[in-house]
């Protein structure tokens, strides 16, 4: 039985059937629903809690389920979330740094300027310089922006396209959340920034 | 339990041997002592203060040579309730002045305890000098009750949640709030020094009482705490101006990054008294500048534990203004310049080198192991090492440790492998504790240590005394042969991250092992099993392990036999926790008799029922029983019960319950 529900899970549109995992308590990892459960499933259950009876048969029956998609059980093995924390910033940084073996090239596009740029977010450390590379590269357009408009506003504002396509002002969140989700740069005349 | 022995006529004060008391005054105590002791009766509930954990007692009789706590001198001390007129005051007066006088002696709990069930009077006298209070469970007694007894406390030592809090089985909200005790401590404690907590939450507004109501505050130690942050730990730098001690130890400090405060810069301008300053846990950045002219302006730092924001560079000036630092905490280990730049190798060996006193060093969060030499020069010196959050191969721990002759204390993350174990079992002989942590705590993990280890530890290591061993792959010969060339054990706990695993050679059931372990080890008191289990191995643990105060037991044992063995056997036992065991109502009621010897008992994730837990709330009326809910659903008594918490208490159900506990 416990098979077939994980194939089910697998299929199913996620409508709240019963007895199912819902995934609105954020649970990142894949949930086996226990056998009979009445209730949802929910993160703090643990996986083995109201199945078969002895201990050894659980064993060969979660082996033999779900063995890709065994799910974690909470707080086991049993190391504390201060040491599981540290390790999963750790973690996270060294992915980053592994990542940072490829650059992160990203359009930088300017209102008026007739083509557009392309820039390497890594080879930046904060916005400061980002700022500083943008306006050496785009020293040209500013200018023969400025003189078009005949000493009007120089001011520009910096944009960017995030993931989910809004576009966001440049500056508002730290500088690796800000690399890990920049899609495009677009730098806006000062009146349309207002 | 120790009693004023009768002395030689001689009495003239002897140093470092327990103090003589003159043989007048002993008669007159027997005579008087002779009186029924009618609150023997509170005194064995007050077991529900008893602290197992403490250390062996100094003056009990099974530990010879131990001297007093009171130093060197014995002086009469005529204080007490009759205001030093003992002279003229009727003769019970004055032996309980006397007494109060002799029990000052007394520091270990056990002994405290046992005084004071003698007779009354002698409940009186040790109530009023008993300087440290410990109380292992904070809902067990209610402050009030602490307060009314114990007329002089300078310390407190509070425990809250129980220990599965810690993996993330207790919801949040649950409970152990210091609140009420502070509240009730300031008063009636002004001259308290000392409060030390482990898992409780504390609120800044509790660290600002706390600095309040006892203006000769000394030391302060949060360990696994939580609900405070840096303004609360400013609070207590700024307030607390003889504090000596603050250990943060593995907290939870909550804190928005751009919400801190400078609590470093709020320690006292003039030299301090600190004596140690632990904050590896408070993980955001702070002051280095305050910290270094702090550390400049306080003479008598030992013991300082630095967060993960100091590089080797600002290391380096830290250990220029601290030379006599004992214990150095680290933190990342690894240089704020580029790769290729920053400080040398040599020039923080040099550093290293001039710290004749560092006996613990811990840290090396991030670890850049090029700078690993530089510890060289105090390795001999080491007493106890901490690599637990240092990612190292084998080959990089190798030469490090090939120099720590002398460490007694070893915590390393799997890392280092199999390999990197037998070097330290070739070097470190004298090893007392291990702990090796798993770098990858899921369970599929590919696990770096096996028995491969453990045998080699065992070799190499045969004064150890308490392990913690995190792997994938065990058999029960390893684990057999720790059991016999490590007898003096007092902590074995061995944790096998897949659940149900058997002996990976044998395919057996680990239960020899972990029975060999219990047979062999005579002074274990402290045990955590794992793999697969079967009744048998809890057979054995009900036979053998008469001394076993702590049992954790996880996915093991096949029917409630189990359970029935442990309680009617492990006659010593305090705390149990278990979790995802197949254990029912008939195994939970066949531990009735035993629960109020104990301090707790926790199951979660096992087969009780609602009826099962109403039965024994409803027999044991001096337990409080606690279930623990994930979902509101109430399905009357054949309901599931997921977490169940019970434990003695005098203080009745607690009011502070939050809605998904069940006081039954």
């Amino acid at each position: 039985m416990e098979i077939d529900a994980d194939n089910l899970s697998a299929t199913e549109l996620r409508l709240g059937l019963p007895g199912t995992s819902s995934s609105s308590d954020g649970v990142t990892r894949k949930p086996s629903p226990s056998v009979g459960a009445k209730r949802a499933l929910d993160d703090t259950r643990s996986e083995t809690s109201g199945t078969s009876p002895a201990a050894g048969a659980d064993d060969d029956h979660d082996a033999a389920a779900a063995p890709a998609t065994k799910a974690q059980v909470v707080g086991w093995p049993p190391v504390r979330a201060y040491r599981k924390n540290t390790f999963q910033a750790a973690a996270a940084a060294a992915k980053r740094k592994a990542e940072q073996q490829g650059g992160l090239y990203v359009k930088v596009s300017m209102d008026g300027a007739p083509y557009l740029r392309k820039v390497d977010l890594r080879m930046y450390k904060g916005y400061r310089e980002l700022r500083e590379a943008l306006d050496a590269l785009f020293t040209n357009s500013v200018s023969a922006a400025a003189a078009a408009e005949g000493g009007g506003d120089h001011q520009h504002a910096l944009a960017y396209e995030d993931k989910d396509g809004d576009l966001m002002l440049v500056g508002d969140v730290p500088w690796d959340m800000f690399i890990s989700s920049c899609k495009k740069l677009r730098i806006m005349k000062g009146s349309e920034a207002r | 339990m120790s009693t004023p022995h009768s002395s030689s006529t001689s009495s003239a004060p002897h140093r470092a041997s327990p103090p003589q008391i003159p043989e007048s005054l002993t008669l007159a105590a027997t005579a008087s002592s002779g009186s029924p002791s009618s609150s023997s009766a509170s005194g064995m509930r007050d077991a529900a203060e008893d602290d197992s954990d403490s250390p062996p007692s100094q003056m009990s009789e099974d530990d010879p040579g131990g001297g007093g706590g009171g130093g060197d001198r014995w002086e009469p001390d005529l204080r007490g309730g009759n205001g030093g007129t003992g002279r003229w005051a009727p003769p019970d007066q004055v032996l309980e002045n006397v007494l109060e006088s002799v029990l000052e002696f007394l520091t270990a709990a056990r002994d405290r305890n046992a005084a004071s069930l003698v007779c009354r009077s002698w409940y009186r006298a040790e109530a009023q000098t008993r300087r440290e209070l410990f109380i292992g469970n904070c809902y067990a007694v209610s402050p009030r009750r602490a307060v009314e007894r114990f007329g002089g406390l300078r310390s407190v030592v509070l425990k809250g949640k129980p220990r599965f809090a810690d993996f993330s089985l207790v919801p949040y909200g649950w409970g152990a709030y210091v609140s009420p005790w502070v509240a009730a401590l300031g008063p009636a404690y002004p001259r308290l020094e000392r409060i030390c907590l482990k898992r409780m939450t504390i609120s800044d507004d509790d660290l600002d009482l706390v600095a309040k109501s006892f203006p000769l505050f000394r030391e302060l130690s949060l360990v696994c705490c939580d609900g405070f942050s840096t303004a609360g730990l400013a609070t207590i730098a700024g307030r607390c101006r003889h504090l000596r001690v603050l250990d943060l130890i593995e907290d939870y400090v909550e804190d928005e990054e751009d919400e801190l405060v400078d609590w470093i810069s709020r320690f006292p301008e003039s030299n301090t008294s600190l004596e140690s300053l632990v904050f590896d846990c408070v993980s955001v950045p702070f002051n280095f500048e305050a910290l270094e002219a702090l550390v400049a302006r306080s003479p008598a730092l030992r013991r300082l534990r630095v967060n993960h924001h100091v590089s080797v560079e600002q290391l380096r000036r830290l250990m220029a203004r601290a030379p006599q630092l004992t214990h150095f905490g680290t933190g990342a280990f690894r240089s704020e310049a580029a790769p290729g730049g920053g400080l040398s190798v040599t020039e923080l060996a040099t550093s290293f080198a001039a710290s004749r006193s560092l006996v613990c060093l811990s840290g090396f969060r991030d670890v850049n192991p090029e700078y690993l030499p530089a510890i060289y020069p105090v390795c001999a010196k080491l007493t106890s090492l901490n690599f637990s959050f240092a990612s190292l191969t084998a080959e990089e721990l190798k030469p490090v440790i090939r120099n720590c002759i002398n460490l007694r204390t070893f915590w390393v993350l799997d890392t280092v492998g199999d390999e990197g174990l037998r070097a330290v079992a070739d070097t470190c002989s004298d090893l007392r504790e291990l702990r090796v942590f798993p770098l990858d705590a899921s369970e599929d993990s590919e696990g770096s240590v096996s028995d491969v280890g453990l045998q080699a530890i065992s070799e190499g290591c045969p004064k150890l005394e308490s392990i913690l061993y995190f792997c994938q792959r065990m058999t029960n010969a390893a684990v057999i042969a720790m059991s016999k060339n490590c007898p003096d054990l007092v902590v074995f706990r061995l944790c096998i991250m897949g659940r149900h695993r058997p002996d990976r050679i044998t395919g057996d059931p680990m239960d020899d092992g972990f029975g060999a372990i219990v047979m062999n080890c005579k002074k274990l008191t402290r045990l955590s099993v794992s793999g697969l289990l079967t009744d048998k191995a809890f057979a054995y643990i009900g036979k053998y392990g008469k001394l076993i105060k702590t049992l954790s037991v996880a996915f093991a044992g096949n029917s409630d036999m189990s359970l029935q063995y442990i309680f009617e056997g492990c006659t010593k036992l305090q705390k149990l926790e278990v979790r995802d065991s197949p254990f029912s109502d008939k195994g939970l009621l066949s531990g009735m008799n035993y629960f109020y010897n104990m301090r707790f008992l926790w199951m979660n994730s096992c087969r009780l029922t609602m009826r099962g837990c109403k039965d024994v709330a409803q027999q044991m009326q001096n337990l409080v029983v606690e279930v623990i809910k994930d979902h509101s659903d109430d399905e009357g008594e054949a309901e599931i019960v997921d977490k169940l918490y019970l434990y003695r208490s005098l203080a009745g159900p607690r009011n502070d319950a939050p809605p998904f506990v069940t006081l039954l």
